[in-house]
């Protein structure tokens, strides 16, 4: 431990971690190379030649299905997940912040909301929506079951966040004048910002990727994960991967995007500080 | 998953706001309403709706409202329910065992032994970028490891270790097992690690100085503290893998089973009272589980 000499232990753990890490990328990373297969390889290695054939055979759309369409709900579902997400954490977030009647019930309902397996959520929404007579669709059902995950991970962040908060920040802009919006604006809200687009990712990312939430709850259209998982099924080509490639491409550039931005106002709240 | 629960959070007064006309007695509800209403419309409906439902009666293209008991004796009474469970308990407990103990050691390597804190960051970061891509890709990614021709089968075909491909890799419960270690160990890493950070190092010092080693200092300091982080791990490796179905149904090539499967089948062919009192039996064994667990660890402090 610190301030010693790195011992045995330390080579096996790094060793294990090490292997870690690849057991998570190397599947990842071999779809990658394999999406570039040539136009007559197969799903294995060896690779047959390089091309970019199976990401041009993903545009076409009688190949794959409708894979623009998937992506743009998936895109937008993503965005409203993430804006209510953000809305609604943060809010409860401060609600949290004093003691108010039922807040415990709560808290241990969001708490339940991560524990309840998923397929019931999709079940219950489905079953709920047949009941009420009203039609499941992305933009409602879907994006309901996408909160119950995406919500309670925003509001733990919150919760971090706020804990480690200190409220003297507040009393002196109250004690200096400030309303209660100014304070919430110039004082709070500059310095949870960070968080808070941590909390934006997290909603995104967890509503682009659900599946077994959407899978009752999408309607009569499909959203990428959907798509993908109808794909496997009846498709025996590397499109498969290119697909894959793509969407978590896709991914990787919005935590990129995130992590940008977090790191900007850091350095912008660190310069004003 | 860090410091929470209402009453934590609430220990901090907020001085009194100012004798002008305010919102503020009101504000905590105002700010919690949204929050209130999400989980009203989209958790608890949706789950009375099920438990409403499964005493329902059914045929082949509606649903029937009534009250019956007939879906849970066909439920509780079959057989098959029975081997199901005790098929997903088997992958709960396997899966349980590896990401406790694979999460455990990254934790404690990315706690004790990463000196730099910017280090610490960057290699948490590696670990968690993973959970924000699809599942779905992430089991798709195994073909080309697992497949009858894949990355392994050709290998030791290669080396000579085998002459005919292993056909249990891919489509089994080796690659159910494997693919849900892959997916559900982040969330053994990520708790046990928040609790190994907020381990005071003084204590190790401590227990050093009396002349303990590093084992005693592992199962006498270190363990029982990072209890809270293993129990809020163990809750989500558990619940996640007792409601499966998608990693069992792909995995598996639809030969295994799991009662999250079986439920996602009788949706498929519309059973919905059927499936309803069925994940009615899940959701009463999972929050059993949840409740074991609670009662073994107490993890309030850690909320």
């Amino acid at each position: 431990m610190e301030g010693e000499r790195r011992g045995l232990g330390f080579w096996v753990l790094a060793i294990f971690f090490a292997v870690f890490v690849l057991f998570l990328y190397g599947p990842l990373t071999t779809i990658f190379i394999l999406s570039f297969q040539g136009p007559d390889g197969g799903l294995t290695f060896p690779m047959n030649g390089v091309s970019l054939r199976w990401f041009r055979n993903l545009f076409e759309t009688q190949a794959v299905g409708d894979f623009g369409g998937a992506f743009t709900r998936s895109f937008v579902l993503g965005l409203m997940v993430m804006g209510t997400t953000v809305f609604v954490s943060l809010l409860a977030g401060m609600a949290f912040r004093r003691p108010f009647w039922g807040a415990g019930p709560l808290f241990y309902t969001a708490i339940a909301s991560l524990i309840v397996p998923s397929i019931l959520v999709s079940l219950g929404i489905g079953l709920l929506f047949q009941v009420t007579g009203f039609r499941p669709a992305w933009y409602s059902s879907a994006f309901g079951a996408h909160l119950t995950w995406a919500l309670p991970f925003g509001l733990l962040i919150m919760f971090a966040v706020f804990n480690r908060f200190n409220p003297s920040y507040e009393e002196a802009a109250r004690d200096l004048g400030a309303s209660p919006w100014q304070t919430f604006r110039h004082v709070l809200l500059p310095l949870i910002l960070p968080s808070l687009i941590g909390v934006g990712l997290f909603g995104f990312t967890l509503s682009y990727d659900e599946f077994a939430r959407t899978l009752m709850t999408s309607g009569s259209f499909n959203t990428l994960p959907l798509e993908i998982y109808g794909m496997t099924t009846n498709v025996t080509t590397p499109v498969l991967y290119a697909l894959g490639t793509v969407t978590t491409g896709f991914s990787l550039l919005i935590i990129v995007l995130a992590l940008g931005a977090i790191y900007l106002s850091q350095r912008a709240r660190r310069r004003a500080g | 998953m860090a410091d929470i629960t209402a009453e934590h959070a609430a220990v901090k007064p907020e001085p009194q706001s100012r004798a002008r006309f305010s919102l503020a007695p009101f504000a905590s509800y105002l700010q919690a309403l949204p929050l209130a209403i999400v989980l009203g419309v989209f958790l608890l409906l949706p789950i009375a709706t099920i438990v409403m439902v499964s005493f329902w009666d059914y045929d082949s293209i509606r649903i029937i409202p009534d009250f019956m008991l007939l879906n849970y004796e066909e439920t509780l009474l079959s057989w098959v329910t029975w081997k199901t469970y005790l098929n997903t308990l088997k992958y709960t407990l396997i899966v349980w065992a590896l990401t406790l103990f694979i999460g455990f050691w990254v934790a404690y390597f990315l706690a004790f032994h990463v000196r730099s804190v910017g280090m610490q960051m960057m290699l948490f970061l590696i670990c968690t970028v993973p959970f924000l891509t699809s599942n779905i890709i992430r089991m798709i990614s195994w073909i080309p490891f697992l497949g009858r021709n894949g990355l392994i089968n050709s290998t030791l075909i290669n080396m000579g270790v085998i002459d005919a491909p292993l056909e249990f890799l891919l489509f089994s419960d080796f690659a159910v097992v494997l693919a849900m270690v892959h997916l559900y160990t982040l969330f053994m890493v990520v708790p046990i690690f928040n609790t190994l950070m907020r381990i005071d190092r003084a204590l190790i010092e401590a227990a050093r100085d009396a002349g303990a080693n590093a084992f005693q200092i592992l199962t006498n300091v270190i363990i029982p503290l990072a209890k809270p982080g293993i129990a809020i791990g163990t809750i989500f490796v558990v619940t996640l893998t007792m409601g499966d179905f998608i990693t069992v149904r792909f995995m598996s090539g639809g030969q295994s089973a799991s009662v999250g499967l079986m439920i996602a089948n009788q949706i498929s062919v519309l059973q919905y009272p059927a499936a309803a009192a069925n994940a009615v039996v899940l959701l009463g064994v999972v929050l059993l589980i949840v409740a074991g667990i609670l009662r073994v660890v107490n993890i309030r402090k850690e909320l």
